[in-house]
């Protein structure tokens, strides 16, 4: 197996092992979970060297071909600029959230919903399927909507998973429309194939909606002005998510997926405005908020905010590097704003407070973790010899070389200024506010220093922003390279990762945002009494708001169709049936094809005349059953007539016994059914019903007419000229059931077992009424069992018998067959029932119908599964010819073992629903008293 | 011929889907039952109108396609099978809920009809 498969799967693994080691101590547990992440470290590590020399990793597997979508990883550049973040930071979190979590936490579910999020992310970074990716992206929102809820019973926590979840969740949703369309512009879904055909995908005219798709992907996930709200609710997560997931790495796979796509959808004016207005809007807006945050975490969110703007800015600007500042901003962001977080946890955890109010003077309870959470404040800033210093001057000097807005091009230096100035006072507050500023007020616990390692993770990352801050090209040179030459898919231009650039503009910039800020966070008790004016929106309440709106709305549509009444479901799905069948017969041209018709009989129009009758008077008789079942058993008599008279014996002899079954059913059911008529619909809704009715028919009647009169091409001569010799019968009808078709009609008496014991559990226990006289009081009569009637059935019951053996055994060559025969065997007996009564019939047939279901079927596997002894597929089958003295030469075949399980499931099913049903009449039943 | 036939068929359609679009399960298991001919006359007319020519080898010159009928044949049973569970479903409706309209509501109850619709609730 390709290593590079190992990378996203041994995360994946890993979400076992911490449920699996939950029960040890929780070094246990967090050393576990932490093994498999490292070793993907170590497997990415191992691959750097062969990356930053050019040669990127390929892991390739089909999937689904057809549809493009393939199981295809890459690491190049850019991915192993992520994947390091990704997997590093993560190790530093799971050490880290050992000891942020308390006792009372599940530290293995913690961990499991961690290490699916670092999978799911790190399958967006490395994929080079664009369908694939989009499954992990998406698999990133679920697993973080999973982690920002771990504290489940905290209300906001609930909210702000659901918010994070709508949003970035319909972003996914919009950046697949945009994969798809992508992918028919270019006829691929393959990274690579996407980002070579930039040209292609620019030119094209679904252009502009591929990008504003693809955006609203970028931007929700990154908490893009106006999608920025979600962020802050966010941080209702425990501390180690948010130094993660918001921080680190999801809110930057929006990031990464314009990097990504930067190739394929940028250098154009559309992409220039969107992405660079958005990016400065986002970065002015999160900076000034995050100012007058009282939130520990709160003024962290929205920094991350303005710094997700900051980059987007960058990505969003057409000059030489803002690609490789984007990228250095990237991964200085994280390194920074992680050990923040981590800082602002452990505060938080140590003081029980994150309010700057209250917070003050930590200096002297917690030296270390002051040093720690100011250097890393610094950075925040760009404050020199830090890596947010060396990242913010290149920023500076790319909106100095744009042209973006034309004439207006200035305005980004200046607004960008002003974004840092305000960078700088947060960042000054973040340092002053909490650990100097005098003593602390009200705080729940006496502050002091955090567990010897749970600053562990926060100091490596703060020597890395001092290290990268000293000497950037050393550690990050060659991967910020590699990342960009990636990224941009083309040359890298020429740059410097000096500290010392000379007296410019740039420094000019860093310096008056350094004193700007000062001189804001130093007048900042007349902004805040200012900024208190503005009620600040509640977020949470606004979402909440639109959300309940847009349900009312759509719970108003979905009740306009769907208001609990069965009848207007149908009306609407025939209707809609009646567009799809109307549609193309307005294509066909003439309803009468090219078959010479048969000619008209005075017999066939008679008994058309008698099924059109027997139809319409069961219309208009319908409200008074028993006249209506009788009209209905005239049409389907007729029906049995035309079908023995249009060359069908089989059938004909099938639907007689059938309608003697139904009827019989039918009229039990009556006898349940309220007695008195139904109310007559209402005639607006017998005008629309009768309308849409007579449409379907007249749609009906013609497709029949015009197939009718078209020639035949049919596959049945096959079955003609086999049927003696392959299956040993003469009836083609038969040898087609139990030969031909054998598996389907195997199938056929299944679905009729499982039928009748449906309606068996439907009948048991049913609680009837029985009305004790007719409509009009009358009693029933006495004479409940005929003598005469059950006589003559009696003794025609053997007679019956024989007839039903008789048509089973000639099935194979002439009519008949095991399902008519069962059916007339199940007549024969329910005319006992009728005859003699349930009780009379209970003494004498001991046959348990259940079983007889069973064994049928039974019986016709295990024909089926004979042929398997001699080598033979399911179902095939075997006849010869023997002589016996007197009988003369006769057949034997297998299928007549399998149509013996026919005969049996037919008889097993018909009577366990009548019998069982009739049962009901019986003083056995479970009895219901009609209340007067 | 075809012409009588494929009227019929439409016929029983149009009639099988009003009465499917009553609101008393009797009603709907009658227009069921009738569109269950009118579909397996449908079916059955796929394999084109013959007269005197059945299937059966050596009974005629020409036979009949019987691979319609064969679907047909089954269709029919699993046509009674179906009816016959809607027929028993409408029953336990009225048994559980006390009323024999298709949405388990009497939208407008008959006062006659009162005594029964309470006794459908379990005991």
């Amino acid at each position: 197996m390709n290593t590079l498969l190992w990378l996203p799967l041994l995360p994946l693994l890993g979400s076992l092992v911490p449920l699996l080691t939950a029960r040890y101590h929780r070094n246990v547990c967090a050393l576990f979970t932490a093994i498999l992440p490292f070793v993907s470290l170590l497997i990415v590590l191992e691959m750097t060297p062969d990356v930053l020399n050019g040669v990127n990793h390929y892991a390739f597997a089909e999937w689904i071909p057809q549809l493009g979508l393939n199981i295809a990883f890459r690491l190049d550049g850019l991915s192993l600029l992520f994947a390091i973040l990704i997997l590093g930071i993560g190790l530093l979190v799971i050490l880290y959230a050992r000891y942020y979590l308390s006792s009372k936490d599940s530290i293995g579910k913690f961990y499991a919903f961690l290490m699916l999020f670092m999978f799911s992310m790190l399958g967006v970074v490395l994929s080079d399927n664009l369908l694939q990716m989009w499954m992990f992206w998406e698999l990133t929102s679920i697993s973080s909507f999973l982690l920002i809820s771990f504290w489940g019973h905290k209300s906001e926590a609930r909210r702000g998973a659901r918010m994070a979840l709508t949003i970035t969740g319909a972003g996914g949703l919009a950046l697949l429309a945009g994969i798809i369309i992508m992918g028919n512009v270019i006829d691929s879904y393959s990274l690579q194939v996407a980002l070579d055909s930039g040209d292609i995908i620019r030119a094209h005219s679904a252009y502009p909606v591929i990008l504003v798709l693809f955006l609203l992907g970028a931007f929700t996930k990154s908490a893009q002005f106006p999608f920025h709200f979600w962020l802050p609710h966010a941080m209702a997560a425990p501390t180690p998510v948010s130094a993660y997931l918001h921080s680190a790495t999801m809110v930057k796979a929006g990031i990464f997926l314009m990097a990504r796509m930067h190739p394929a959808l940028a250098d154009t004016d559309l992409w220039f405005l969107i992405v660079s207005l958005t990016g400065l809007t986002t970065l002015l807006l999160g900076a000034y908020i995050a100012l007058f945050k009282h939130d520990l975490k709160g003024l962290l969110a929205y920094s991350t905010i303005s710094h997700l703007g900051l980059i987007t800015l960058l990505l969003g600007l057409d000059t030489r590097l803002s690609t490789v500042a984007a990228l250095f901003h990237i991964i200085n962001h994280a390194t920074f704003k992680a050990s923040l977080f981590m800082a602002a946890g452990i505060i938080d955890h140590e003081t029980g407070s994150r309010d700057m109010r209250q917070l003050n003077g930590l200096w002297k309870y917690m030296p270390h973790t002051a040093t720690l959470a100011m250097v890393a404040a610094s950075a925040m800033a760009g404050v020199p010899l830090l890596n947010g210093f060396l990242s913010k001057e290149m920023f500076f000097t790319e909106t100095l070389h744009q042209e973006a807005l034309g004439s207006l091009s200035w305005m980004i230096p200046v607004l960008a200024t002003i974004g840092a100035v305000f960078a700088v006072a947060y960042s000054t507050r973040f340092i002053h506010d909490v650990f100097f500023n005098g003593e602390p007020i009200n705080l729940p616990k006496t502050p002091h220093e955090a567990p010897r390692y749970m600053r562990v993770p926060v100091e490596i990352l703060v020597a890395l922003c001092l290290l990268v801050g000293i000497f950037p090209g050393f550690i990050v040179g060659d991967l910020l390279y590699s990342a960009s030459l990636a990224a941009i898919n083309g040359p890298v231009p020429e740059y410097s990762l000096s500290i010392w650039h000379g007296f410019n503009y740039p420094l000019l910039m860093s310096f008056v945002a350094t004193a700007g800020g000062l001189i804001i966070y130093y007048y900042r008790q007349p902004l805040f009494a200012f900024q208190s004016n503005f009620a600040e929106p509640d977020a949470k309440q606004i979402f909440e708001d639109v959300m309940q709106n847009i349900i009312h709305r759509v719970t108003g549509f979905y009740n306009l169709l769907e208001n609990g009444s069965l009848q207007r479901y149908n009306y609407l799905l025939i209707s809609l049936a009646v567009v799809m069948m109307a549609a193309p017969l307005m294509d066909l041209s003439s309803t009468l094809g090219r078959r010479p018709e048969l000619p008209y009989t005075i017999v066939d129009i008679t008994a058309a005349l008698l099924l059109s009758v027997g139809a319409l008077m069961t219309v208009i008789c319908h409200r008074k059953r028993m006249l209506a079942l009788i009209t209905l058993s005239i049409v389907g008599f007729i029906v049995s007539l035309a079908f023995a008279r249009f060359s069908a014996p089989d059938l004909a002899l099938t639907q007689l016994s059938v309608e003697v079954v139904t009827i019989v059913l039918l009229m039990l059911s009556l006898f349940f059914l309220p007695q008195k008529a139904q109310k007559q619909s209402n005639p607006r809704r017998i005008i629309r019903d009768l309308s849409l009715s007579s449409i379907v028919g007249g749609l009906i009647g013609t497709i029949c007419y015009a197939l009718l009169t078209r020639p035949l091409e049919s596959i049945s001569d096959f079955f003609i000229a086999n049927s003696k010799t392959g299956g040993g019968g003469t009836n083609v009808v038969n040898v087609i059931l139990v030969d031909f078709r054998g598996f389907d009609t195997l199938g056929e008496i299944t679905v009729l077992g499982i039928a009748a014991l449906g309606i068996y559990k439907l009948i048991s226990r049913m609680r009837l009424f029985m009305p004790s006289g007719d409509l009009y009081g009358r009693p029933w009569s006495n004479d409940a069992h005929p003598m005469m009637l059950a006589v003559l059935s009696q003794s025609l019951l053997p007679i019956a018998l024989l007839v039903s053996a008789y048509i089973f055994l000639r099935g194979h060559n002439m009519p008949g067959g095991g399902f008519i025969a069962g059916l007339i065997t199940s007549v024969a007996i329910i005319q006992q029932y009728i005859a003699h009564g349930v009780d009379w019939m209970k003494h004498r047939v001991k046959i348990d119908y259940q079983i007889l279901i069973g064994s049928g079927i039974a019986i016709a596997t295990l024909t089926g599964l004979g042929s398997w002894l001699f080598d033979r597929p399911f179902l095939t089958s075997w006849f010869d010819y023997f002589y016996l003295p007197i009988v003369g030469k006769f057949e034997l075949a297998s299928a007549m073992m399998f149509d013996l399980g026919v005969y049996l499931t037919v008889i097993g099913a018909t009577m366990l629903i009548l019998a069982n049903l009739g049962k009901l009449t019986t003083s056995e039943r479970p009895i219901q008293k009609e209340e007067e | 011929m075809e012409g009588i036939y494929a009227f019929c068929v439409g016929l029983l359609t149009a009639c099988g889907i009003f009465l499917t679009l009553r609101g008393r399960t009797f009603s709907v298991v009658l227009g069921l039952t009738m569109m269950s001919y009118a579909v397996n006359l449908f079916l059955f007319a796929s394999g084109r109108l013959t007269i005197n020519s059945a299937a059966i080898l050596g009974q005629s010159d020409t036979y009949a396609d019987p691979l319609p009928q064969a679907l047909v044949l089954t269709a029919i049973v699993i046509g009674f099978a179906m009816t016959a569970f809607v027929v028993i479903l409408s029953m336990r409706a009225r048994a559980d809920l006390g009323n024999d309209h298709v949405d388990g509501k009497d939208p407008n109850e008959i006062p006659t009809d009162m005594s029964q619709s309470k006794k459908g609730e379990r005991n």
